[in-house]
């Protein structure tokens, strides 16, 4: 894997790919893998938290793996388990075909903890496959437990798996971690990363990033529908304010109907990709003719 | 690495920032120093940036940050500057002392003594009618409330007599004995507790009762740290969890003293409730849970945002309970403007006012 030498460098191979990174989270990022430290990224929903560990993967050309947590998640599915109905099947055939006074027991049983019956699960896959982006999505969905087990992994870089022995990463994977805040996370874990919290972007690189990522799209629209969003982010009576997502996906409906300017009829009607509680979108189309105006 | 010199500058940087208020540890500070070996220590925003990724740990630290950069970092001589840097942390009195003192003076010890034996009828008494001393005797009894933690079905499932076939154990099992069928296996959803958020109001028309409700809310959280959020609502949203997770409830109340800014001030429960519902509820941390909101329900803005609010709320959690001190006086009628408002959406409107209305809302709480 390439290693960027400076932040401008990281910055400008996000940049490749259709990310683009402001000067904070470029540095912030080259630091992570400078340091070959996990980056905590946090931030309102839809400002690109997911699109960086995407964006980190794409240029550098390397596997994106990622663990998406949930309530409840343990080792089994982050880690790896072994296929027990494979096992048995295997015992079973062991049985049937071999001549039950040549079988030598323990080798049956060696055979059960195979490489064949394991399931590698995300973080067992990103060690083992390192140099790799392994991207731990809304880490505050998970529970203590989990966050101290992740803790341990993301230290030492290596598995050990009773049966078959450890497996360490030749290449620590670059880690990113996201949050939403939804509870806070374990001070420990905090301290063993670098954090960043992403803000909504300002006009004139939103319309950049809805450039970037789509290029057949006009100037003017992108411009049009870029000013309403930021005015919808900014008069804070909307129940969720819209992200850079759903900019986007705005901008690819509007685009999929054939306009190259909002006009009001068609803003209206296409209100749905950006606001999506019944009582945002009423107020919202109450104000559309002043803000289009 | 930077020379001694400028490791000292760091390291003292690092400090200053611990003085006001952000949680710099040693490690962070060393993770800084490295970050800024990394980058080079000749730009002053690579400096800036390799600073915020290590010594801040949320969005609240980063204002802060700014603050302490910018005058630790600036052209003058730092030391002239730092001296009056940290911010003054105003200690907001938090209506404790009373307490404290309360049992310190021999005279009072055998008026204690005497209170004690009348335990039960203190349990009923309206806390906001307490003497000094009986308000002492009633903050060592929120030690014998009885909690039970709201439990809901996690989608784990965990081995159990009845239920569903449980494949993995079955399975198990059967290669324990190299294949042979033996007896099947159950599992059921496992029990989680579920979250219980308490909003508690601190305004000034709440200040007979906050450090009563903040008790019950320590009480809570002793029970089950992990899944207990304690926020206070006066002028603005405090959140005051970490500092009820300290053992003692003494060292909590004055840690939450020391956090809360807008203590006995003015309310706009309204707003307040919106800032919640908008920064933490709607995130998560309101879905499935038990929300408790402690207040009397005077609202100064307008009550239909306060209803609005309280509507969200409802839908996201899995019941609103709404604790009101005045809801225990004889003849109480749920008619003024806030309360009437919010009064269709909540799941149970309980009392708050004494001890024994505090172990009600905890079985409310728990049920």
């Amino acid at each position: 894997m390439k290693q960027p030498r400076s932040s401008d460098e990281l910055v400008a191979d996000l940049d490749q790919v259709g990310y683009l990174a402001d000067e904070g989270l470029g540095t912030i990022a080259y630091l992570a893998l400078a340091m070959q430290r996990p980056l905590l990224l946090e931030g309102e929903p839809g400002t690109g938290k997911t699109a960086l560990a995407e964006a980190l993967a794409a240029a550098y050309a390397v596997p994106l793996i990622r663990l998406q947590c949930y309530e409840g998640i343990d080792a089994t599915q982050a880690l790896y388990d072994w296929d027990f109905p494979r096992q048995i099947l295997h015992l079973r055939t062991v049985e049937a075909t071999a001549d039950l006074a040549e079988v030598d027991a323990d080798a049956v049983e060696q055979s059960l903890f195979d490489e064949r019956f394991l399931l590698a699960r995300p973080i067992l896959r990103a060690l083992r496959e390192a140099p790799a982006v392994l991207l731990v999505d809304e880490i505050d969905r998970a529970d203590d437990e989990f966050e101290a087990f992740l803790l341990e992994v993301l230290s030492t870089n290596q598995v050990t798996i009773p049966e078959l022995g450890t497996v360490r990463a030749t290449v620590p994977p670059i880690v990113v971690l996201t949050s939403n805040r939804t509870r806070e996370l374990h001070d420990a874990l905090k301290r063993r990363c670098l954090y960043h919290w992403i803000e909504h972007p300002g006009l004139a690189r939103e319309v950049e990033i809805v450039r970037t990522r789509m290029p057949e799209v006009s100037q003017r629209l992108a411009e049009q529908v870029v000013g309403v969003v930021q005015e919808l982010r900014t008069r804070g009576d909307l129940l969720k304010p819209p992200g850079v997502a759903e900019t986007l996906d705005w901008t690819a409906a509007l685009d999929r109907l054939g306009r190259d300017t909002l006009d009001l009829e068609t803003a209206a009607a296409t209100v749905g990709a950006v606001c999506k509680y019944r009582e945002d979108i009423d107020r919202v189309r109450e104000s559309l003719s002043s803000m289009l105006a | 690495m930077p020379g001694a010199d400028g490791v000292a500058i760091f390291v003292g940087f690092a400090q200053a920032l611990r003085e006001a208020g952000a949680g710099v540890t040693a490690d962070r500070t060393q993770a800084f120093v490295e970050a800024v070996s990394v980058l080079g220590a000749d730009r002053r925003r690579d400096v800036y940036w390799a600073g915020r990724a290590t010594l801040c740990a949320e969005p609240d630290d980063v204002a802060t940050y700014d603050k302490v950069f910018a005058a630790w970092f600036s052209p003058e001589d730092p030391r002239l500057r730092t001296r009056s840097q940290p911010p003054p942390r105003v200690v907001v009195q938090a209506g404790l002392e009373d307490a404290d003192e309360g049992g310190t003076g021999s005279g009072d010890d055998q008026q204690v003594a005497m209170i004690a034996s009348r335990t039960e009828t203190l349990r009923h008494r309206d806390v906001a009618s307490l003497s000094t001393s009986e308000r002492a005797a009633v903050a060592r009894m929120f030690e014998g409330l009885d909690v039970r933690v709201p439990l809901r079905r996690s989608p784990r499932r965990t081995p159990h007599r009845r239920g569903d076939l449980d494949p993995t154990r079955t399975l198990r099992d059967q290669l324990r004995r190299a294949g042979e069928p033996g007896p099947l296996r159950f599992r059921a959803p496992r029990r989680r507790p579920r979250r219980v958020v308490l909003l508690v109001d601190v305004s000034g028309s709440m200040s007979a009762y906050a450090d009563s409700l903040l008790r019950l809310a320590h009480r809570l959280v002793s029970a089950s740290p992990r899944q207990v959020e304690v926020f206070t609502l006066g002028t603005r949203l405090t959140r005051v969890t970490a500092a009820m997770r300290l053992r003692d409830a003494e060292d909590a109340l004055a840690a939450a003293g020391a956090t809360v800014p807008d203590w006995s001030g003015g309310t706009r429960l309204g707003e307040v409730l919106r800032a919640f519902v908008d920064r933490w509820g709607q995130r998560g941390m309101a879905r499935g849970a038990v929300v408790v909101i402690a207040s009397d329900g005077w609202e100064r803005g307008d009550p239909v945002l306060l209803g609005d609010q309280v509507q969200r709320l409802q839908r996201l959690a899995y019941r609103v309970l709404w604790a009101n001190p005045h809801r225990g006086r004889p003849g109480y009628a749920p008619v003024q403007g806030g309360i009437a408002a919010v009064h269709p959406h909540l799941d149970a409107l309980v009392a708050g006012h004494s001890l024994a209305a505090f172990q009600a809302l905890l079985d409310e709480v728990g049920r």
